[in-house]
């Protein structure tokens, strides 16, 4: 590694550092209906949505109410680009002619984009119409997004109730999400992206004659504005097959660079508006402090992998525009994003630097995470780290004054482990299954990895693909989707349900004798827990995966 | 009851009950150490159906000791009670009842007695069940609850009224009148208690039952995948060596521990002599952040006595000294009795006092007076201001000396009472109360441990202030009334803190149901006794602080030990996980590339494991006197506290299997 490597590595984490405080106050002022600078341009928009919808913003809903407006609008979402892409042969705006698709890759895909995941069991450019892309499927990147950052937010107001069961309204909450947040950010990323030259327009693929003299097909379409959500929303849906490492999407250093910002900046950023609602911004820095830890752990491990190989070696899969470095700061980003855009094909990683972008995955994808998902994700680690290490201080654990009890234990734990099941059996069930099998591209350990990947990838809605694994099967589909299907609600029901619960409950005030959460103690402890329990799980498959393969790699040996 | 320590017999009871303890049905309420036996059972069966094979034999050995261990930290801590439980048994022995119906004797079975009945208990009479003296004074001795010999004297009237089934009476007479049906009576639950017959889990051990449980789950389906998995890379694991390592990996440790902790917790405090009618009081003690205080007894020495006479103006001290006996002559507080002696001391012929036709005005909480009423006079004694309403009512005034007088009293700590005859004030007693050594230090402790103190007291805001700054409390309520205390209670309840008190009279009941850890003293009234959730035998109030301590070691014992045990799976990993697939890849001589993950540099595959399952089951056996004893809990605060404990369980959970489990592989390639 040389000196720009570095530059870069602490650019990136340095622009981080710095937006987070400002982007999550003002996310907090917006999403509390409080009136920012764009609050001019944007609140008439806000209430023709609600006079349009018949809404009336005042009206709260409890943790059930809210739960079956989550769950209804996000059955619609599917429904809707599931009919679309059935259909889409017949539908406008298709220059290419594209032909509808097959059952089973519209319901994964509309499980996928409807999820947050945005695992892509196809190439997008070949198979996606700009009707398709435009309508469902970047619709859904918004109300995904949307969605997380709703029931992170009913999770938050649950800490803050004393004794109250009221914790907003969906649609108030989804509205001012997208308005006030991924939309106006989506515009100024699509401009900067337009800017660097990602394409922006609605044509028909062009033929042209390479120096070569042979005939290439060049897709075109909205890049910029699908490339935008895709990143701000921890969605990962490219445009193109090849996603962010293709020059359209991604053509120069800073598109890199924005883009690469644009990962982590709303999870991010949510930590600090937990701390500015919960009107304690050190609780917000201390999330976001254990997940800075954890990235930056798994950045060093990754590098250390891949630049062991020297500067060259290490470069087949990866573009050579962007270089070693920039290829680990993007895969450790996407995977402890859940967002799962690539711009290197993570097959290639070294062994130990796939294993880390598997393993950010693992954790339950709380390592800054999807958008809102990421953050409630991590508040369940919290209240585990709480409850263990609250009872060591002698007393019932609480948290930001909250008592946690039997029922949020429950809650919290399987909203933790359901992942680790569908994961676990999902690969166990393919291992055995001839159908599956035939569809990876290696066998041994790399090939369980290229398996063990996929189910990682869709059980924690992050969507990025290893490569290898041809997953445009019947089986595969059906499989992968039910995964994104029980990774998504099998964490976000029991969360609403944990917030129904401790929203009921009395704040207790602070002693001496109380367990603080707001100390680097307890950053240390919260990084423990989230290592050890997430870990632990699956440090037998990784074993036989990531682990034994680089191990060989060091002893030279071929498996 | 004093400390029970384990005898011989109690260890040999013990492993007895340890197979005992293998039913299926007893095995199941521990979803852990269930899950080990089906481990052993499966490795047994496997063992037994093909040709033998020491190792797989080892394995299915240390596994069911796994059990066993496990089974035995359960046995001996019960075993503790039960022998106590035993010595109690003793005293519940059928005793004859003197039944009194309309005036007339007759002799009953005791069992047959009803709530309601009254008998008659005279010297030597073993008292047949729990009740209420309704007349007359005896001396008890209570050894066979409390193992305290000296007698004590329980009365009619008062706070010092209830006695107890199975205690003996050994002086004078009394009438009982029964509170309890046969079979509910106090002795009968002691016993169920100590034995941990009725004993439930508490709302945090079910938590952390849950949270093992599920990490259990978890890990076997980590283990049962594995299969699967190892099956694709081409190596062939066998299910002992699978069931090992998911033993090794379900927190067996604390699994194995938690029930023991519990009941050992129960137990400690027994030996403190402090009955818990729930365990969920014990654990809620641990939380307690407020302390209220009877001042009297528990901060002060209690016994108010009259120390001087401030007759008012123009009024002769003999005149006052007569109103002042005639006042407390139905009086039989404490206080009241020492004001009869400090004027029979001064003039003997107050002794000759006839009262004639009169009433007697008992002391109540609203007019905080009390006196006689004969004809027409209306004697009284009094705080200031409730004497003060009264002569006001009737007319009359109180003189500027007697208020400042008063003033005096309550500035120096002393409680000031105030006599008058109808309209006319008389003078101040002056009652003295002093605090006791060392009560400042206890409070300067809670605080430490977050807990705040305050101290309630019928004294007026003046006294309450002095001697509230004397003793060190947080917050003082003056001339509390049980409705007052009840009311601060709720309040502090409902700004969500935890609130224990102690109490014994039969006004405090309410307040002792509303708190969170309400102690009654064993002296106490029946109406108290009920009303608490811990009785404390030695009716010692300073006894919440060690009830609180009981409390916050038992969670933190439960904490501690879950993060070792936890921690210890890091280590397990390294031992296991290269022995399972060494072979993988290898290549002629040369092992698998995951042997390099043998940092321990075990022997051979077979040791590794072994060595790993018998750590794995010694490590229960090893803190058995911890889950016994407890976490040691010091008053430093919550950060010093989480830093030791994470520090000792957490670091040494993480380093201390990696030692033992290479000792335990250099001992068995000795052998």
């Amino acid at each position: 590694m040389n000196g720009y490597d570095f530059l870069q590595i602490f650019m990136a984490l340095f622009v981080l550092v710095l937006l987070t405080p400002i982007l999550g106050a003002f996310f907090h002022k917006s999403l509390s209906g409080k009136s920012t600078l764009l609050s001019k341009v944007a609140a008439p928009f806000e209430k023709l949505v609600y006079v349009v919808s018949g809404v009336d913003e005042k009206e709260e809903m409890d943790w059930k109410q809210y739960l079956k407006a989550i769950l209804a609008f996000n059955l619609v979402g599917f429904l809707f680009v599931f009919f679309v892409l059935l259909f889409q042969g017949s539908l406008p705006l298709n220059p290419a002619k594209l032909p509808d698709l097959s059952w089973h890759l519209a319901f994964n895909t509309a499980v996928s984009f409807m999820t947050n995941t945005n695992w892509q069991s196809y190439a997008g450019e070949a198979t996606m119409s700009h009707f398709s892309q435009m309508v469902a499927l970047a619709g859904q990147n918004f109300f995904s997004a949307a969605t997380g950052l709703s029931a992170m937010l009913v999770l938050v107001r649950a800490f803050k109730n004393n004794q109250s069961k009221k914790l907003g309204n969906f649609w108030v909450d989804i509205n001012r999400s997208i308005i006030y947040i991924l939309l106006p950010l989506s515009i100024l990323w699509s401009v900067l992206l337009a800017s660097q030259g990602v394409i922006q327009n609605l044509s028909a693929p062009v033929t042209v004659k390479t120096l070569e003299g042979k005939e290439q097909v060049i897709a075109q379409g909205p890049v910029a504005s699908q490339i935008a959500i895709k990143q701000l929303g921890t969605n990962g849906g490219g445009f193109f097959n090849t996603n962010s490492s293709h020059p359209y999407e991604n053509p120069t250093p800073l598109s890199n660079f924005l883009e690469l910002l644009a990962l982590l900046l709303i999870p991010a950023a949510l930590t600090l508006t937990f701390g500015y609602m919960m009107n304690k911004p050190k609780e917000g820095w201390i999330l976001f402090s254990a997940m800075m830890i954890v990235l930056v752990l798994g950045l060093t491990v990754s590098l250390w992998s891949e630049h062991q190989q020297g500067v060259y070696s290490a470069m087949e899969g990866k573009e050579v525009r962007f270089g070693v470095t920039n290829s680990i700061l993007w895969s450790t980003f996407t995977t402890a994003a859940s967002n799962g855009s690539v711009n290197a094909m993570h097959s290639s990683l070294t062994p130990l630097a796939g294993g880390m972008a598997m393993l950010n995955m693992l954790f339950g994808e709380v390592i800054f995470g999807g958008v809102g998902c990421g953050l409630y994700g991590m508040l369940l680690y919290v209240l585990l780290t709480v409850f263990i290490a609250g009872l060591m201080v002698g007393r019932t654990p609480e948290y930001l004054g909250k008592k946690i009890e039997a029922f949020d234990i429950k809650m919290a734990v399987i909203g933790i482990l359901a992942p680790s099941f569908v994961i676990l059996f999902g690969v166990a069930f393919s291992l055995i299954t001839p159908s599956v099998m035939s569809s990876l591209m290696h066998k041994g350990p790399h090939g369980f990895s290229e398996i063990f990947y996929a189910f990682t990838s869709a059980a924690a809605n992050n969507g990025s693909a290893f490569a290898g694994l041809s997953a445009n099967t019947p089986i595969l589909n059906t499989l992968l989707g039910v995964a994104m299907l029980i990774g998504r609600f099998a964490v976000m029901i029991p969360v609403m349900a944990l917030a129904g619960n401790i929203a009921g409950k009395k704040i207790m005030p602070e002693s001496v004798g109380t367990f603080r959460t707001d100390n680097f103690l307890f950053v240390f402890l919260l990084v423990g827990v989230i290592v050890i329990v997430g870990a632990l799980t699956f440090f037998p498959a990784l074993s036989l995966g990531p682990i034994i393969e680089q191990i060989a790699l060091i002893q030279g040996k071929v498996l | 009851m004093k400390q029970k320590m384990l005898t011989k017999e109690m260890y040999i009871q013990a492993i007895v009950d340890s197979f005992a303890k293998l039913n299926p049905k007893t095995l199941i309420k521990n979803p852990v150490i269930f899950i080990t036996a089906i481990g052993a059972l499966i490795t047994t069966v496997i063992l037994l159906s093909h040709s033998f094979n020491w190792f797989e034999c080892q394995i299915a050995l240390w596994l069911w000791f796994t059990v066993l261990f496990a089974n035995f930290s359960e046995a001996i801590a019960e075993g503790k009670g039960k022998a106590q439980a035993e010595s109690l048994k003793k005293s519940r022995t059928q005793s004859v009842a003197r039944l009194l119906k309309n005036g007339k004797e007759s002799k009953i079975n005791a069992t047959e007695l009803r709530k309601g009945d009254l008998v008659v208990c005279e010297s030597g009479d073993v008292i047949p069940a729990d009740g209420e003296i309704v007349e007359g004074l005896a001396s008890v001795d209570e050894s066979a609850i409390t193992g305290e010999s000296a007698p004590v004297v329980r009365e009619s009237g008062g706070d010092r009224s209830a006695v107890t089934g199975g205690t003996r009476v050994l002086s004078d007479r009394i009438v009982i009148k029964i509170s309890v049906d046969p079979g509910e009576g106090f002795l009968d639950r002691m016993i169920s208690l100590v034995e941990g017959a009725s004993r439930q889990k508490t709302p945090n051990e079910i938590a952390l039952s849950l949270l093992l449980s599920a990490l259990t789950l978890v890990f076997l389906a980590a283990v049962v995948t594995l299969k699967f998995f190892a099956d694709f890379a081409g190596e062939t694991v066998t299910i002992p060596v699978l069931v090992s390592l998911l033993i090794c990996l379900i927190p067996t440790t604390i699994g194995g521990l938690l029930s023991a902790i519990g009941i050992s917790g129960m137990d400690r405090l027994i030996q403190k002599n402090v009955i818990a009618l729930s365990g969920r009081a014990v654990e809620a003690a641990g939380d307690i952040d407020i302390l209220l205080l009877d001042k009297t007894g528990t901060i002060t020495h209690g016994n108010r006595m009259a120390s001087e006479f401030i007759p008012a103006p123009n009024i002769g001290e003999k005149e006052m000294y007569r109103l002042a006996y005639m006042a407390s002559m139905s009086d039989d507080t404490p206080e009241g009795k020492s004001i009869i002696e400090f004027a029979k001391n001064k003039y003997s012929e107050l002794q000759d006092t006839n009262l004639g036709e009169s009433e007697f005005v008992p002391f109540t909480a609203q007019t905080r007076m009390s006196g006689i009423n004969q004809g027409k006079v209306q004697v009284r004694k009094g705080a200031l201001d409730a004497i003060e309403k009264h002569v006001a009512s009737l007319g009359g005034h109180m003189p500027a000396e007697t208020i400042r007088a008063a003033e005096n009293i309550a500035r120096s700590g002393g409680t000031p009472l105030v006599v008058c005859e109808n309209e006319r004030v008389f003078g101040v007693i002056y009652l003295k109360d002093v605090v006791k050594n060392g009560i400042r230090e206890r409070f300067l402790e809670l605080r430490k441990m977050g807990i705040k103190t305050i101290m309630i007291t019928g004294d007026n805001p003046l006294t309450a202030a002095s001697i509230a700054a004397e003793a060190g409390v947080d917050d003082f309520m003056a001339q509390a009334t049980p409705e007052m205390k009840l009311k601060r209670i709720r309040e502090e309840q409902e700004k969500g803190h935890l609130v224990a008190m102690t109490g014994d009279g039969t006004n405090d009941a309410p307040a002792l149901a509303q708190a969170d850890v309400g102690v009654a003293m064993n002296t106490g009234t029946q109406a108290a006794r009920e009303a608490g959730n811990m009785i404390d035998l030695d009716s010692n109030p300073t006894k919440l602080i060690e009830i609180v301590e009981t409390g916050k070691q038992i969670l933190m014992t439960r904490g501690s030990l879950t993060t070792f045990s936890i921690a210890n799976d890091v280590a397990k990993y390294f031992a296991i996980i290269p022995a399972l697939f060494a072979g993988l890849y290898a290549s002629g001589a040369q092992s698998g590339p995951l042997s390099a993950l043998n940092v321990m540099n075990l022997q051979s595959p077979e040791s590794a494991i072994l060595s790993a399952v018998i750590f794995n089951a010694l490590v229960i056996v090893a803190l058995i006197p911890l889950a016994l004893r407890g976490v040691a809990y010091k008053a430093v605060g919550a950060k010093a506290l989480l830093q030791r404990n994470i520090f000792i369980y957490g670091l040494g959970g993480l380093i201390t299997p990696f030692i033992g489990i290479k000792l335990i592989d250099v001992l068995i390639n000795l052998i």
